[in-house]
């Protein structure tokens, strides 16, 4: 039975990207206000050199120790056990028995990091390569790498709508809890660094050869990131057992279709739009209650000034404060939206805001301009955190303050 | 609350698409590799947008249309849908220029066209349909993952009409690769041999499905889909039984309430043993009709056993070129399939 | 420019469009033949590919693919000897 009213809690985070190996050391790179961004030191690419990206600061070695998965899984399963594992402690209920439980994941190309290596031999001898390679390339054998880890085997599965995937995970997982198929839900998504994005992304030219100014009137494109985040969401009974670790609820989500190009924003950023309006009216909230929005932010002129439009439409004139923390961890892709919901919920406990690094020339275009400090003490009581990918699939999720 | 089946539209290896009957006659194809018979595409998609649009593109732009033209839908409330592999083409064309042009001179198209969600996002562009829109990416699991979605939009009054669908296709490249992992027939038969050898091995199967799911009742509804439910390794067949079991009692359907059984075998002697054992257990004396010898083995190909229920229900009994038939009408079907023994799905599927 | 337009239709995949049928002064963009931002990075390509020009300037994609006539005079201006 669906119960619309039934809140939905967030009780545990976990979190991996270029500027920390898990939530308290992104925490401290975001009040250092130190980004990730940096040199390609592990992919083997022509693009070494001039393509800066923001890559997790572990080898996949590193990675296997902390996480128990062998150093030959493919890295989006690494950094996504990483994270998942760190929520899944975070949120101390693995001791309770009877919980139906799910892994809602998401990521972009699965193993494609093994993958690509595997090609490279098949294209020459089609029975050469190794098979080990590409047994886990699909998207949710990369998922279940991390649900078997995790024990958790009621309901897994794996959405890729590019750039909102790891948003429409967490709150399709939501939904579970609300229409009481599930109790507790890890949700969020993972995506390593490869030389197919890489690569696909430069053959479209947003890719900045600097380190990426979203939100500038200057701006030139994006930089790739890795990373993963999760958080695990809890029903009204769960939350009530475990009482002082709550974070925030996620009070409202919403997703929509641009519909105008297959990777370009429309100029009026309609999908943008609608997915953010769509959150608000789930949340019963208006505008001005919103204390802070995570941009999408990429960098790229196109998205910056499509989410700027519909910012505008929608809160004028009362704008929260906002930032992209996409300076500080690239993105990351289909672990942006559970990056940056872990980000969001973080900022609701801690009453911090972030800064959108780097920002010396506002968009002209925009009657605001986002935070350049970080900011503590503040009262953020409603954050709004924007996801908006490829194929114009645009989603947002706004989390409160219990 | 149910939920109606409003109208389908099928691109599968057998005749399936824009067909007067129901599988009137069979397609019979040799090897190990079943191919999609495919329409005109041309009387579906606009030839200036075809030209960026690869095979599986193509053939799931065309199920979903199909569906749509027929449930008289212009803007559905939600596009959902699953696929394991994705676009596949383009994922290799992407890789084998990566590889041999050593990064250079590269194209953005077939990268473009090579993410999971393009499909879904195509069909909302030429819909210019700005609603809720998601693509699963679940192995065995995508196809169920996009109905649960669908399911829950349509209880929400999300949405009131959900267009839910799979695709999946083979492409030289990854049948060549799933080929070494020993997933199908060394021996060459044909499709309607496939449970004639009791031996290693499949045949690799593909397909677009594409349904309109509605909370309302419509005069043309095909059938409802009462239920739905998945479950992941189980640890044997008795759990197996159980969770059979336990599913039909949520539901309050005996047994004998079900009149036809689809079952995902696939020819393959090891997994299939499954199948055979309930059948001597919970699904002793049940007529039984396997439909993966129609359309191959892939990971949705659940989506076409949901085609196939609902238009025998529409049709009332099961059509004359699968040599079965009921003793009378066919009025609940209950779909149970397993990928690979990891995969499990069960679907109730009744007359409205 | 006959050479050219083959070299576009196969690039761009326009199956119904035959070579002989794209004016040389037709516009390409927007009205006309109706690319859009992907078939502009796709003629990059084009240019690189079949006559080693690279074009430095994205910015200048407009202007120099503007019809098929632009495109061969900045070939024919560009090309090495």
């Amino acid at each position: 039975m669906y119960k619309k009213s039934a809140a939905v809690y967030v009780a545990g985070v976990g979190v991996v990207s270029a500027i920390g190996n898990n939530t308290a050391h992104c925490l401290q790179s975001l009040e250092n206000e130190t980004a990730g961004i940096g040199n390609i030191t592990s992919l083997n690419t022509i693009h070494k050199n001039t393509l800066p990206v923001a890559a997790v600061q572990l080898s996949n070695q590193q990675l296997a120790a902390v996480t128990g998965l062998p150093a030959s899984a493919s890295r989006t399963a690494l950094l996504g056990m990483m994270a998942a594992r760190e929520a899944w402690q975070d949120a101390g209920v693995s001791n309770q028995t009877g919980l139906r439980t799910g892994f809602i994941s998401a990521n972009s190309v699965g193993g494609m990091d093994k993958t690509e290596d595997f090609f490279a031999s098949f294209l020459k001898d089609k029975n050469s390569g190794r098979l080990h390679d590409v047994v886990n390339h699909e998207c949710g054998a990369v998922t279940e790498l991390v649900a078997d880890g995790l024990g958790i085997k009621n309901c897994v599965t794996t959405i890729s709508t590019a750039c909102s995937s790891s948003a429409n995970s967490i709150f399709f997982g939501a939904r579970l809890i609300k229409h009481n198929i599930l109790d507790v839900v890890v949700a969020g998504g993972a995506d390593a660094l490869t030389k197919f994005t890489l690569n696909g992304f430069n053959t479209l030219q947003i890719l900045d050869k600097e380190w990426c100014q979203p939100f500038d009137q200057n701006r030139r494109g994006l930089n790739l990131g890795e990373g993963a985040g999760y958080l695990v969401l809890v029903s009204e009974s769960v939350a009530a057992s475990i009482k002082n670790k709550l974070y925030c609820r996620l009070s409202g989500y919403s997703n929509a279709n641009d519909a105008h190009h297959q990777t370009a924003s429309s100029p009026e950023g309609a999908g943008s739009y609608a997915a953010m309006k769509g959150a608000l009216e789930l949340s019963g909230l208006q505008a001005k209650d919103i204390s802070y929005i995570n941009l999408h932010g990429t960098g790229t002129f196109n998205n910056d000034i499509s989410e700027g439009t519909a910012v505008q439409r929608l809160f004028d004139p009362h704008y929260p404060k906002m930032s992209s923390t996409k300076a500080f961890t690239g993105h990351t892709l289909g672990a942006s939206g559970g990056i940056e919901a872990v980000f969001s919920t973080l900022a609701i406990k801690h009453g911090i805001i972030y800064p959108n690094l780097r920002l010396q020339t506002p968009m002209q275009a925009l009657p605001f301009i986002p935070e350049t400090k970080f900011q503590k003490n503040i009262a953020v009581d409603h954050v709004l955190s924007n996801s908006f990918g490829f194929g114009g699939n645009c989603s947002s999720l706004i989390f409160s303050r219990i | 609350m149910k939920t109606f089946i409003r109208a389908t539209g099928n691109i599968s290896p057998q005749k399936t698409f824009g067909q007067a009957g129901l599988l009137q006659e069979l397609v019979i194809q040799s090897g190990n590799r079943l191919r999609c018979t495919e329409p005109d595409y041309l009387q579906y998609i606009d030839a200036k947008f075809i030209r960026r649009m690869s095979r599986i593109i193509k053939m799931g732009t065309a199920a979903a249309m199909e569906c749509l033209q027929q449930a008289g839908v212009q803007n559905p409330d939600a596009i959902v849908m699953g696929t394991a592999y994705g676009c596949l083409e383009d994922t290799g064309i992407f890789l084998k220029k990566m590889v041999e042009q050593n990064e250079e001179m590269l194209t953005p198209t077939a990268f473009i066209q090579s993410t999971h969600n393009t499909i879904g996002a195509q069909i909302a562009l030429l819909l210019q349909c700005h609603n809720y829109n998601n693509t699963f990416v679940h192995r065995g699991f995508s196809f169920e993952s996009a109905l649960l979605d669908a399911m829950m939009l349509l209880e929400e009054n999300a949405a009131a009409t959900v267009l839910a669908g799979a695709a999946d296709e083979i492409t030289d490249y990854s049948h060549a690769i799933l080929s070494r992992f020993g997933l199908y027939k060394n021996e060459t038969i044909s499709n309607t041999e496939l449970y004639k050898n009791k031996t290693k091995g499949t045949i690799a199967g593909e397909g677009a499905a594409f349904f309109l799911l509605s909370n309302q009742p419509s005069p043309k509804d095909y059938a409802t889909l009462d239920a739905l439910h998945t479950f992941y390794k189980p640890a044997g067949i008795n759990e197996i039984e159980q969770q059979v079991q336990q599913f039909l009692q949520e539901q309050q359907v005996a047994l004998t309430d079900i009149d036809v059984l689809i079952t995902g075998n696939n020819g393959d002697a090891e997994t299939d043993a499954v199948y055979h054992q309930l059948l001597e257990t919970i699904f002793k004396n049940k007529l039984a009709v396997s439909y993966k010898y129609l359309c191959g083995e892939y990971p949705t190909s659940t989506a076409f056993a949901l085609w196939l229920a609902a238009s025998v229900i529409k049709e009332g009994n099961l059509p004359a070129a699968l040599h079965t038939s009921a003793a009378s009408k066919i009025r609940r079907i209950l779909i149970y399939n397993h990928y690979e023994n990891i995969h499990h799905s069960l679907m109730l599927v009744s007359a409205c | 420019m006959t050479d050219l337009k083959r070299q576009i239709v196969e690039q761009l995949n326009l199956q119904h469009i035959k070579p002989e049928e794209i004016g040389d002064d037709q516009p390409l963009f927007v009205e006309g033949l109706g690319l859009d931002s992907i078939d502009a990075l796709e003629l990059i390509v084009l240019l690189q590919q079949q006559y080693n020009i690279k074009l430095n300037n994205a910015e200048d994609g407009p202007k120099v693919f503007q019809s098929v006539r632009t495109m061969a005079e900045y070939i024919k201006s560009h090309q090495q000897a």
